[in-house]
């Protein structure tokens, strides 16, 4: 029993930052239609930009905010430099455009940092916590903590404000939007600067417990990726959902089963959803005009 | 009389593969060549799923992955010569691509990236993880086919990266004809019917699902034999052939040349085969090259290199 119970709380832990990914994924998606892949490099540089601004000498909650500021504008930078001058253009067109820009952030990090792995101190010490017989790092409870509140942000967010309610009329039809007198470019810059914020924070999180490196965003995005098609995608309750329960299945697999085939699970039950459910556990379906 | 383009294109393919070599001044440059050609097969398949189905596959260096293991197994457990096992690793990829194709297929968009993307990730996880069969991380050698030999016997005696030079550009020139016949077909119809509209090729009586399931066997048994040049030419196979990045790499060549004809997707292939070799004396630069040629290309020239290139040559006026 404590086994299963650290396995669920390690996996729960993962998990929560794959939702977070998600979130971003789903975000970008329903203002533009476009999966940016480019959503797992934004985690790195959260994690990046704190580590050297700490290092640097900043206090830590100074150097984390400095990095999610400017992670958000490489995201707003992403969206008017590649994304808004490639409006119309064919999915594989912006999937390629979304890898590039993943890519050409990596060696532009690479080059502008190093090639090592970083971390900074955990926010509360590393004591562990007893929990039923299994044991939880105070950062990790930082990890979901954080997840909860942006879900809980980004809930009243698009049900309470103005904003939010133009960001979800952008999604589920552009022109109508226009036609109602909403600034669907101003839309995707939000959209593109709150999820690479979102991801940064997700980056600050966890960066104590996984460590940060110039080529950990590919991981990350698969993983985000695969959460957001699980829950469904652009629907935020099966991004948190989806990255949940990746987090679990995966923490499980490598527990009873086998730690080198986690990646493996997760790619199967995804296979296996999308079989059964082809729009994801939480999906719309949709019909095609013609 | 006036020349079809199919001609038109096999016969530039073949000159400009021929010709080459007058240019070579090392071997170095018969190695890169027949990387290009390598890349190129596996490009044409694509362009069959992609360029004329409309279909897109994130996880083909699976199958390249598979038609490399090939040529390092089956010579060992089957004892079957090296060319076999690579004619074994196409009918095994094909085979494999009908299996998983079926429900992959149904899926569209985004949904078939991340299907694909997961397959591809199943087969690279299982080539590094099966270490006491694939030699893991570290990779296992190739056997020699015994083709330059068996030329040397003839009389005629060609350097081992010119041999592989002439011997992929063969089977690219032989790839490409196949492909370009497919285009004129009537499953290539079927296919460029239901790329423009799934809906409307139903209702014409196109039958969506075998046609699209058709291109991604075909497309998985070029990528299988790509793998198993690769691996015969290098005589040295690592997991990484099937991982995410290459398969990233084999879509982005394709697009990049432009995905709807085989010389503009093999001119991509030639471009992104060639540029990490000349940008080696900036390796830092390398990934930061990449990325951008990626985008611009993409965000300024949506069909591809080639057919921009010669549509702005063609008609200024248009």
């Amino acid at each position: 029993m404590p086994e299963l119970m650290q396995f669920l709380l390690s996996g729960v832990t993962v998990g929560a930052v794959y939702a977070l990914v998600a979130l971003g994924f789903t975000i970008i998606y329903n203002a533009s239609d476009v999966v940016n892949f480019a959503q797992g490099e934004f985690v790195m540089l959260g994690g990046m930009f704190t580590v050297f601004a700490f290092e640097a000498g900043l206090p830590l909650p100074l150097a984390a905010l400095l990095a999610i500021i400017a992670t958000a504008a490489i995201g707003v930078a992403l969206n008017k430099l590649a994304i808004e001058p490639a409006r119309g253009a064919p999915v594989v067109s912006l999937i390629i455009i979304t890898i590039g820009a993943s890519i050409l952030i990596r060696g532009v990090t690479q080059i502008a940092f190093d090639k090592q792995l970083h971390r900074f101190p955990a926010f509360s010490g590393d004591t562990p916590i007893q929990i039923v017989g299994a044991t939880i790092l105070p950062q990790s409870l930082w990890v979901i903590a954080g997840a909860l509140a942006v879900f809980v942000g980004l809930w009243l967010f698009f049900t309470r404000t103005l904003t939010g309610r133009a960001v979800l009329a952008t999604a589920n039809n552009r022109i109508a939007a226009q036609l109602v007198g909403i600034n669907t470019k101003y839309v995707m810059t939000l959209s593109f600067a709150l999820s690479a914020a979102i991801g940064a924070l997700a980056g600050v999180l966890v960066t104590p417990i996984t460590l940060t490196g110039y080529d950990i965003g590919i991981a990350l995005a698969l993983k985000g990726f695969a959460a957001a098609m699980l829950g469904g995608m652009g629907n935020p309750k099966g991004a948190l959902v989806g990255g949940l329960l990746l987090g679990v299945l995966e923490a499980l697999t490598a527990g009873y089963l086998s730690s080198q085939y986690k990646d493996a699970a997760a790619f199967v039950i995804i296979l296996a959803v999308l079989f059964a459910m082809p729009q994801g556990l939480f999906g719309r379906k949709s019909t095609d005009r013609v | 009389m006036r020349l079809s383009s199919k001609t038109t294109t096999l016969l530039v393919l073949a000159a400009l593969i021929a010709l080459a070599p007058l240019f070579f001044p090392s071997s170095y440059y018969f190695r890169v060549g027949s990387l290009i050609f390598v890349n190129g097969l596996a490009v044409t398949g694509l362009v069959v799923l992609t360029g004329y189905a409309g279909q897109i596959s994130l996880g083909h260096a699976g199958f390249v992955g598979i038609g490399a293991y090939a040529c390092a197994l089956a010579p060992v457990h089957l004892g079957l010569n090296p060319l076999a096992a690579a004619v074994v690793g196409a009918a095994l990829s094909g085979g494999l691509a009908w299996l998983v194709g079926r429900p992959i297929l149904r899926l569209k968009g985004y949904y078939l990236a991340v299907a694909s993307l997961g397959f591809g990730a199943l087969v690279s996880m299982v080539l590094a993880n099966e270490a006491q069969v694939t030699g893991g991380p570290d990779g296992m050698t190739v056997p020699d086919p015994g083709l330059r030999a068996l030329l040397k016997s003839a009389g005629l005696d060609l350097s081992n990266s010119a041999f592989w030079y002439a011997f992929s550009g063969g089977i690219l020139v032989i790839g490409a004809w196949l492909a370009l016949n497919l285009y004129h077909s009537p499953t290539g119809r079927a296919l460029r019917a239901l790329h423009g509209s799934e809906v409307a090729a139903r209702t014409v009586g196109v039958d969506v699902a075998r046609f699209k399931l058709q291109a991604f066997v075909i497309s998985a048994v070029y990528a299988s034999l790509s793998g198993s040049l690769l691996a015969l030419q290098n005589k040295f196979i690592t997991p990484d052939v099937a991982g995410y990045m290459h398969s990233i790499e084999l879509v982005t060549m394709t697009v990049l040349g432009g995905a709807g004809s085989v010389i503009g997707a093999v001119s991509g292939a030639m471009i992104l085969t060639t540029l990490p070799q000349v940008l080696t004396v900036f390796q830092e630069y390398e990934q930061v090259m990449l990325g951008l040629v990626m985008m611009l290309v993409m965000i300024f020239m949506r069909d591809g290199l080639l057919p921009s290139l010669s549509r702005r040559i063609r008609g200024r006026g248009e």
